[in-house]
């Protein structure tokens, strides 16, 4: 395309969209349909392989890119073969207990933050702030030798404890409780409603986006943690998916039975897939707001 | 006065609690143990103070390899997967059809478990005695390969290393840029339209200039993402990452802490500080270069 042709059409001022313009079109989609093949083909080969037999997966010396004869089997071998059932009831458990604890502590702080006046307010909140600075790898340390030494390995509270804190929630719901009418907390403060009571009849429901959003993103981030269990768990009877997944690689099914690891592969990524379908906007716009990978 | 103060601290006192315990007391710990010499697990006691821990991890031979493995691993992704989401991103505030199924498309792999798709590109790459793997399949087609690229040379398998880096850090970086593109005033591109300027003059006079401020973050954020790799790479190749020859800056620090090592908190300490000043200094310089580029408008 050159530029004194544009240059051209457009002077004339005629909307007419010539040749270039066409092909550029064209070209944008071709381009954006390479990258979502790119994105998308993995997640069609692990669910192809999943529903290959054993048997031909492991006759294919060129891997075939469709099958004609799916079973379900290997998904039947993943929960027998390996407790994967378990791994999934791990995390669940992690996931709920984790992600309530940080919303019980992150809702009374920001509050606190929002609406409660004390002394050295501002200055607390700005110590608070500086905390999102600290890279977890440098605090991971500690933890490790201080839940070792109290005995926790291998306990959920050890999983739980220090997972529950973030404090870019306690922020995020800061600002938006900051935006609800201070009149509203009068009123109810004349009608006699305790700090309490207003704050979990008002506060919280008029806040629901931002309280959907971060419990959401939280959860997608238990979901997936891997470093701190790995640490800390090496039972089995407590390992989250991540290290289940991690361990089936290693030892479970035997090295070469991959269609039945693809087939964990795909129950455990399920959950989160259906999730973000089902919370696309609210996700999106909550990881654009400081949502951050790794 | 009092009784409103005491109030608003139990309200935090569940925060401040977490925080504590889990956040400040580990953060003033590290740089304790850091430089105590020796340290014991078990007994929990040391021998003296110094940087004897640092330099034993600087001459660490396994460290030397995670520092030039992570060094790598920065400067070929993050050049690379923010050029390639200014690109998509450009590609997509440029249409109008289809572009939420596009959108939704691109940001999957930000929701799944890095890990278990991890596996998924091993497979694709691997090779082995019954099967060339379906990358090798794609290869012999232009007569290439085949190539192992996950127990192969170290060259084939820093490659799949960056690729899959690429292919997780690309939804967020897309989603920024995409809507750090909606959000440049449309009257400008009106008055540029008038003048009859060529897009590609557009592009570099007043697209690039208005969203530097989402880039310069995106490239600060992704410095600071690539510099802690690990999962990504214990996806690939395994928790032996040693072995493999493939650690990172931040698994060998876990290592230092459990797995093949044993127990050395100090150490871990040590190269945790050391990565720690590494970000550090990136983000300065990254700042100050930055300033003299970025146009913020307020």
């Amino acid at each position: 395309m050159n530029n004194t042709e544009q240059s051209k059409t457009a002077n004339k001022g005629t909307a007419v969209s010539g040749v270039p313009a066409k092909l550029r079109k064209a070209l944008t989609y071709v381009f954006l349909s390479l990258w979502a093949l790119v994105v998308l083909f993995p997640f069609y080969w692990m669910v192809l392989t999943s529903v290959k037999s054993y048997g031909a997966y492991n006759s294919e010396y060129l891997p075939k890119l469709y099958t004609l004869s799916p079973t379900f089997q290997n998904y039947a071998d993943a929960f027998t073969a390996v407790p994967l059932a378990n791994y999934f009831l791990n995390t669940v458990l992690f996931t709920v207990i984790t992600t309530a604890l940080m919303l019980a502590a992150t809702v009374l702080a920001a509050y606190a933050f929002a609406r409660l006046e004390f002394r050295g307010k501002n200055l607390v909140f700005v110590l608070f702030l500086s905390l999102m600075m600290i890279p977890n790898e440098l605090v991971i340390i500690t933890n490790y030798v201080t839940i070792t030494s109290l005995n926790l390995r291998n306990t959920f509270t050890g999983l739980i404890l220090p997972s529950v804190t973030s404090v870019f929630y306690i922020y995020l719901l800061k600002e938006n409780f900051e935006q609800v009418p201070d009149q509203l907390y009068y009123a109810a403060k004349v009608d006699g409603t305790s700090d309490l009571k207003y704050l979990f009849r008002v506060m919280v429901p008029l806040c629901k986006p931002t309280i959907v959003t971060i419990t959401i993103l939280k959860a997608i981030e238990c979901w997936n943690s891997f470093v701190w269990p790995r640490l800390i768990t090496d039972d089995q009877n407590y390992f989250l998916v991540s290290n289940g997944i991690q361990s089936i690689r290693e030892s479970g099914f035997g090295r070469e039975n991959i269609p039945a690891m693809m087939a964990a592969v795909v129950v455990i990524s399920l959950p989160l897939i259906l999730l973000f379908l089902f919370f696309r906007k609210m996700i999106m716009a909550g990881v654009s707001r400081g949502g951050l990978k790794g | 006065m009092e009784k409103k103060s005491v109030k608003a601290w139990l309200y935090l006192l569940p925060a401040m609690l977490f925080l504590g315990i889990f956040l400040i007391y580990p953060l003033v710990d590290v740089f304790v143990y850091s430089f105590e010499e020796n340290y014991n697990f078990a007994s929990q006691s040391y021998t003296g103070t110094g940087l004897f821990n640092y330099s034993y991890v600087l001459r660490d031979p396994y460290f030397l390899q995670a520092l030039k493995n992570t060094f790598l691993l920065v400067v070929i992704t993050v050049p690379l997967s923010t050029g390639l989401a200014l690109l998509i991103s450009v590609g997509l505030s440029s249409i109008k059809p289809l572009r939420e199924l596009y959108q939704t498309v691109f940001f999957l792999p930000y929701v799944t478990n890095t890990l278990a798709v991890g596996l998924v590109f091993m497979i694709l790459f691997k090779r082995t005695p019954y099967s060339d793997g379906f990358v090798n399949l794609l290869l012999s087609l232009f007569h290439a390969g085949p190539v192992d690229f996950i127990d192969g040379p170290y060259g084939a398998k820093m490659l799949v290393l960056c690729l899959y880096t690429i292919w997780v850090v690309m939804p967020f970086k897309i989603l920024i840029l995409t809507s750090a593109l909606a959000s440049v005033n449309q009257t400008y591109y009106n008055a540029a339209k008038i003048d009859g300027t060529s897009g590609l003059r557009i592009f570099f006079r007043i697209t690039l200039p208005m969203i530097s401020p989402s880039l310069v973050y995106l490239i600060i954020t992704g410095f600071i993402g690539a510099f802690k790799a690990y999962s990504d790479a214990v996806a690939l190749f395994g928790t032996n990452l040693n072995a493999a020859g493939m650690n990172t800056i931040v698994g060998y620090v876990y290592d230092m802490l459990y797995g093949n090592s044993g127990g050395y908190p100090s150490y871990a300490s040590a190269a945790a500080i050391l990565l720690f000043a590494i970000v550090l200094t990136i983000t300065c310089i990254n700042l100050l270069v930055s300033r003299k580029h970025v146009h913020y408008i307020s």
